[in-house]
């Protein structure tokens, strides 16, 4: 198709022709236009369906305020719903297809819900549907969710990446438009660190839509000569293709920097799109203004759009939606429409300004006093309707209509901070309060200058202020002559008189009478009216249409504009892609992976792995002929029980604890005592959180007289330390201590079973005694290991077997684990995991997380007598509360099947045999359950009131979610070797 | 000698060193590390030991030193101290040898992964990682920062080479970080 609405001139580069193509229909268009652009140049005005009543619609604006012309863009996984073709970029091969249509754009089968519009009228939903009330589920909200919403994604996984980035500057500068280039030149050229950012991805804002003047030169030309000038400083960053779409606390900006939307795929390693998180002192906002439309009758046909868009559409792109265009205006922005067209040899068929005062053209007929009363056209325009104000009436045949209601500034950003715009009856506008966020100046049509002088100057003014408040001396800078632009003498006017069906915002559908019904339903209230009607709620948030339904409800009231107010902006600006704040956080990449030392060795060992919080630890490691994971865990306990096995447990968070008062310190974050743990030695010591309740368990090994080696739980290793260090620096800053993470630097392994002294005898140095009289139970040492490597050597249990933990500096781990396993070939020692590790605590009775849940004290763990009373230490007091010293608290008892054959899932919950199954008769839950091998049943431990004391009592096991109800014994917790004699041995 | 063979925390036997445009990318493991941390009551005694053993001050808030023995300020009153491994192997022995109780040190070889990244426009990959304005570095700056969630030290050794200490067991996960973000930027 040739480009029939193309005109001569424009910011286009003619010499790169690229192909796209748009629903199913291959065009041409040129490098420098916007999809919105080349569609119009090639005589394409219906773009799309509204969203309730799917009527045809076409573009309106040249930028991000367009509510209609979205589409879905590109194919595949790639396909992007709701794209804006406004703003989006065209490149070689663009693929855009219209959204909200079926069978097809010209024949739309739910363009029937227009004929239904009486039905459809704003809250229907609220009133219908209601009966009967069986239909909600299964026949209604079906039907309405399938007609909803617009477009439609892939549901494919997005095959691109996104960054997430952070910038710092003295003064960002929100839009490069001639407010913002002139306050950045200021800025620029006085030295401090400047960011530039515009959504466009050239620099010069409606410089480029308009033909002023600047300094003998066109707008365009002075914005780039800026733009070239800033690009060349050190301390500027221009980006364009970048939105602000939101003001965050502490001068940070969010924005979204398009890097690769303007291309067919991004370049191998480039992101889509980075979200910047931008850190600043000053903001200067230089958004500008967006235009309104008029209300009248059948407003909405493909073909009507805004003035200003026209104008842009016609000097930047060189092309105009129809080849005869109409105007509608209430200032002077319409005229000069009108003359931009003109220039360019388009018929302007009429100008209708609602103004008495008659601006009379020689190239144009001009009809005062008068409004545009309906519309015509099926799929487009085809001619308007003017009521003159003595009641006459005319047709006029046009195929485009400009409409210029006026200029909104665009405060969005400078309200995210609760600011509330006040009315400017010079524009007829909201500009922004002095409420907007710390350190944000507003300048340009952002504030409500209007003239392209005054524009320039304010943001000069602007820079200057910013400078002065980073105690910067500005440097002047030359405002230039400007040229070609007009007083907008409006005069308002919102609504043509009589108007039912004329659209306030068009994406989602608000009509003037959806309005006329809020108010006469009292949705009155401006938060009410956006809810009631979804007025300003679509992807474009009402840009073009907020002040429009703010002033017909204000006239319906018969208040003035500013006491009805106006709704305030959130965050995003522009919709933003889940993608850009996710970043590269997705899929495999969600998060860091931390790995043992031993994680090679484990892998080539076929290890099957499980994630702990961020580590990879072996779960089990299967052997062959090992076709199920209990096989290989079962395995795994025998042998480690019978001979020796080894398990990497570097995962447990260690902190080395230093200073004079080291053992002091200890005695406070434990509820049992260390003062007068030996040195040599290592004790179990139990936390308690400020309420009493348990915070975590490990081990203090104590290496020297003020020198000590904290281990925590692998779960809670950063909170424990968090803790130790809000304890060292606020409630006892004036200790001696000195705490610092050792969790990485050692590689540390359980060498657990009958045999672990014998495999250890093989790689501790000879000159070490590891006898059990030269190193006995909880003893700790530092040895060396393999013919000297310096190591750490602790004598504790977690399985209840004779054990070891041995520690080397994690480089070596590795190689240890190699060296341990040929040390232990003789013994048939086995690797095992993390299952095999929860079968043995479990049979040992040792408590956990999941008895460590924050709802346990030392009394419920069976370690009442643990707290002592001959110190004072954090939780200790509290943990005395009466609530949690009753008789019948829960205690840690364990639970073996009266029929050996059922299960005891964790998560079930315990009854009194012959009680009700009911929350009132609870007495207590499984905590942990596993298959023993060594008792050959399934086995749990948990929490049963006043447990201890029910030793061989039968109770009932109810697990609702696993279909168990059966009956369990109450046992000891330890159910392998109650009285420690493996491991002392 | 002992027996066992180390690797790098990447998990080779010789640290990787990439080339990404005109960045290059090292893991480095010639290093020793140990944290030194004055003791309340002896600061005077333990700062004249450390000062002496590196042969120079020691750097004052987020800043370096950078010699022979350098040094890296991480928090009130504590610093790294890095030496060559090969000359000071068991750097945490040495100094707690020489502190006699006047100061807390502790071993940090292995607690970290480092990379050096060298190169023209480090600001431009780093803009990507880590929340801290590059841009204003002078050279010398030492700064904790997190890179893709994990907590790291970064290092300004000059303007054109930066040393990023990483926790050693996610040394797979930083290095797929600064990767991409290299790849992101040439």
């Amino acid at each position: 198709m040739a480009q029939k609405n193309r005109l001569e001139g424009g910011l286009i580069n003619r010499k790169n022709p690229w192909a796209f193509e748009f629903n199913g229909q291959s065009m041409q268009g040129f490098e420098g236009d916007t999809l919105a652009s080349a569609l119009l140049a090639n005589d394409v005005r219906l773009v799309g369906r509204s969203f309730k009543y799917h009527r045809p619609r076409g573009m309106i604006s040249a930028g991000s305020e367009e509510p209609n012309a979205i589409v879905e863009l590109r194919t595949g996984s790639r396909k992007e719903p709701n794209s804006r073709a406004t703003t989006t970029e065209l490149y070689d091969g663009l693929v855009a297809h219209p959204q909200n249509c079926w069978p097809s754009l010209n024949f739309d089968f739910l363009g029937i819900n227009d004929l239904l519009a009486p039905f459809l009228t704003a809250g229907f939903y609220y009133k219908t549907f209601m009966w009967p009330s069986v239909f909600w589920e299964k026949v209604y909200e079906p039907i309405i969710r399938r007609a909803a919403g617009l477009g439609s994604a892939s549901l494919e996984p997005d095959p691109d990446c996104y960054d997430k980035g952070f910038l710092h500057a003295d003064i960002l500068v929100i839009g490069a438009g001639p407010a913002g280039l002139s306050a950045a030149l200021t800025a620029a050229r006085s030295g401090v660190r400047v960011i530039v950012v515009d959504e466009d991805f050239v620099t010069g804002g409606r410089l480029n839509a308009e033909n002023y003047i600047l300094d003998d030169k066109p707008g365009s030309k002075w914005a780039q000569d800026i733009t070239d000038e800033l690009c060349s400083f050190k301390n500027v960053r221009v980006l364009t293709r970048t939105t602000v779409i939101g003001a965050f606390d502490h001068g940070i900006y969010g924005a979204v920097e398009r890097v690769s939307d303007h291309l067919k795929t991004p370049d191998p390693g480039k992101p889509r799109q980075i979200l910047w998180r931008i850190y600043t002192k000053q903001t200067i906002l230089c958004s500008g203004a967006t235009e309104r439309s008029i209300v009248f009758e059948n407003n909405d046909r493909p073909g009507i759009m805004l003035s200003g868009a026209i104008r842009n559409y016609v000097n930047r792109w060189a092309v105009t939606p129809n080849q005869n265009v109409a105007i509608f205006t209430n200032n002077n922005d319409g005229h000069q429409t009108a003359r931009a067209l003109i220039n360019k040899g388009v018929n302007v068929a009429a100008v209708i300004d609602t103004r008495k005062q008659k601006i009379d053209s020689p190239d144009y007929e001009t009809f005062s006093n008068s409004v545009v009363s309906n519309t015509n056209g099926r799929l487009g325009l085809d001619s308007i309707n003017i009521k003159h104000e003595d009641g006459t009436q005319r047709t006029v045949k046009c195929g485009a209509l400009g409409v210029s209601g006026g200029w909104n500034p665009n405060i969005h950003i400078s309200s995210h901070h609760r600011g509330r715009p006040i009315w400017n009856e010079a524009i007829q506008s909201f500009i922004p309060d002095d409420n907007s966020p710390s350190g944000m100046l507003i300048a340009g049509s952002a504030n409500g200058f209007m003239e392209l002088e005054d524009v320039i100057r304010s943001g000069y003014e602007s820079a200057k202020q910013a400078l002065d408040k980073l105690n910067v001396k500005s440097k002047k800078i030359d405002l230039p002559k400007t040229q070609g632009d007009d007083e907008l003498a409006i005069e308002p006017f919102w609504m043509v008189q009589g108007t039912s069906r004329g659209w306030v915002d068009q994406q989602n559908d608000v009509t003037a009478k959806d309005i006329k019904l809020a108010k006469q339903e009292n949705f009155t209230s401006v938060e009410h009216l956006k809810r009631y009607t979804t007025l300003g709620m679509a992807t474009d948030q009402g840009k073009t249409a907020n002040i429009s339904g703010l002033a017909i409800m204000a006239n319906l009231l018969g208040k003035p504009i500013p006491e009805v107010g106006t709704t305030i902006y959130r965050p995003p600006y522009t919709p933003t892609a889940i993608g850009a704040f996710a970043g590269r956080s997705r899929d495999k990449d969600f998060r860091p992976v931390r790995k043992t030392p031993s994680h090679i060795w484990a892998e080539e060992k076929g290890a099957v792995f499980v994630e702990v919080g961020m580590w990879m630890r072996a779960q089990w490691f299967p052997e062959k002929g090992e076709t199920h994971w209990r096989q290989s865990v079962d395995r795994e306990v025998l042998q480690t029980r019978k001979s020796v096995g080894v398990c990497d447990v570097t995962t447990l968070g260690k902190v080395d604890v230093q200073g004079k008062d080291a053992a002091s310190f200890l005695n406070l974050i434990y509820c049992n005592g260390f003062a007068q743990l030996a040195i040599g030695k290592t004790r179990y010591g139990l936390m308690l959180r400020e309420d009493g309740i348990a915070l975590d368990d490990g081990t203090a090994a104590r290496l020297d007289e003020n020198h000590f080696v904290v281990t925590t739980t692998t779960a809670n290793a950063v909170s424990v330390y968090r803790h130790m260090e809000f304890v060292r620096q606020c409630l006892y800053p004036k200790m001696d201590v000195q705490l610092i993470s050792t969790t990485e630097a050692w590689a540390q392994f359980a060498i657990a079973g009958p045999n672990s002294r014998s495999v250890l005898r093989k790689i501790v140095d000879k000159e070490y005694d590891i006898s059990n009289e030269g190193f006995p139970f909880m003893a700790c040492g530092q040895i060396t290991v393999c013919g000297g490597l310096r190591a750490r050597l602790f004598r504790i249990s977690f399985s209840g077997e004779l054990a070891y933990e041995l520690a080397v500096p994690t480089r070596y781990g590795d190689s240890l684990i190699r060296e341990i396993m040929k040390a232990g070939e003789e013994f048939d020692i086995v690797p095992y995991g993390t299952e095999a590790l929860g079968v043995m605590r479990i049979e040992k009775g040792h408590a956990a997380g999941n008895e460590l849940n924050g709802t346990t004290s030392a009394l419920n763990l069976g370690m009442g007598r643990m707290v002592s009373k001959k110190k004072d230490s954090i939780g200790s007091v509290m943990s005395e509360r009466e609530g949690l010293n009753t008789q019948d608290a829960l205690k840690l008892v364990g639970f073996m099947p009266v029929n050996k054959n059922d299960r005891v899932p964790a998560g079930s919950h315990l009854m009194s045999t012959g009680s009700p199954v009911d929350a009132a008769h609870d007495q207590g839950y499984i905590t942990s359950a596993c298959f023993s091998p060594n008792l050959n049943c399934h086995i749990g431990i948990g929490f049963l009131k006043a447990g201890d004391t029910r030793i061989g009592e039968v109770v009932r096991l109810v697990s609702p979610l696993t279909g168990q109800d059966h009956n369990v014994q109450v046992v000891s917790a330890h159910f392998i070797d109650p009285e420690g004699e493996r491991l002392r041995a | 000698m002992h027996n066992l063979n180390p690797i790098s925390p990447l998990g080779n036997t010789k640290p990787l060193s990439e080339e990404f445009g005109l960045y290059t990318l090292s893991e480095i493991t010639s290093f020793s590390l140990a944290s030194f941390t004055l003791r309340k009551g002896t600061e005077g005694d333990a700062r004249k030991i450390i000062e002496q053993f590196i042969q120079g001050s020691l750097p004052d808030i987020m800043s370096s030193n950078f010699g022979k023995i350098s040094s890296f300020w991480i928090g009130p009153s504590q610093w790294l101290i890095e030496a060559s491994v090969e000359t000071h192997e068991d750097l945490a022995g040495e100094l707690t040898e020489i502190s006699n109780g006047k100061a807390s040190v502790t071993e940090q070889t292995d607690a970290w992964c480092r990379f050096d990244l060298n190169g023209q426009e480090l600001a431009s990959p780093l803009a990507l990682l880590c929340n801290v304005d590059v841009p204003a570095f002078k050279g010398g700056e030492v700064t904790r920062c997190q890179m893709d969630h994990m907590g790291c030290f970064l290092i300004c050794r000059d303007l054109t080479n930066v040393t990023i200490l990483g926790p050693r067991s996610a040394a797979n996960s930083l290095h797929h970080a600064i990767v991409t973000a290299l790849k992101a930027v040439i």
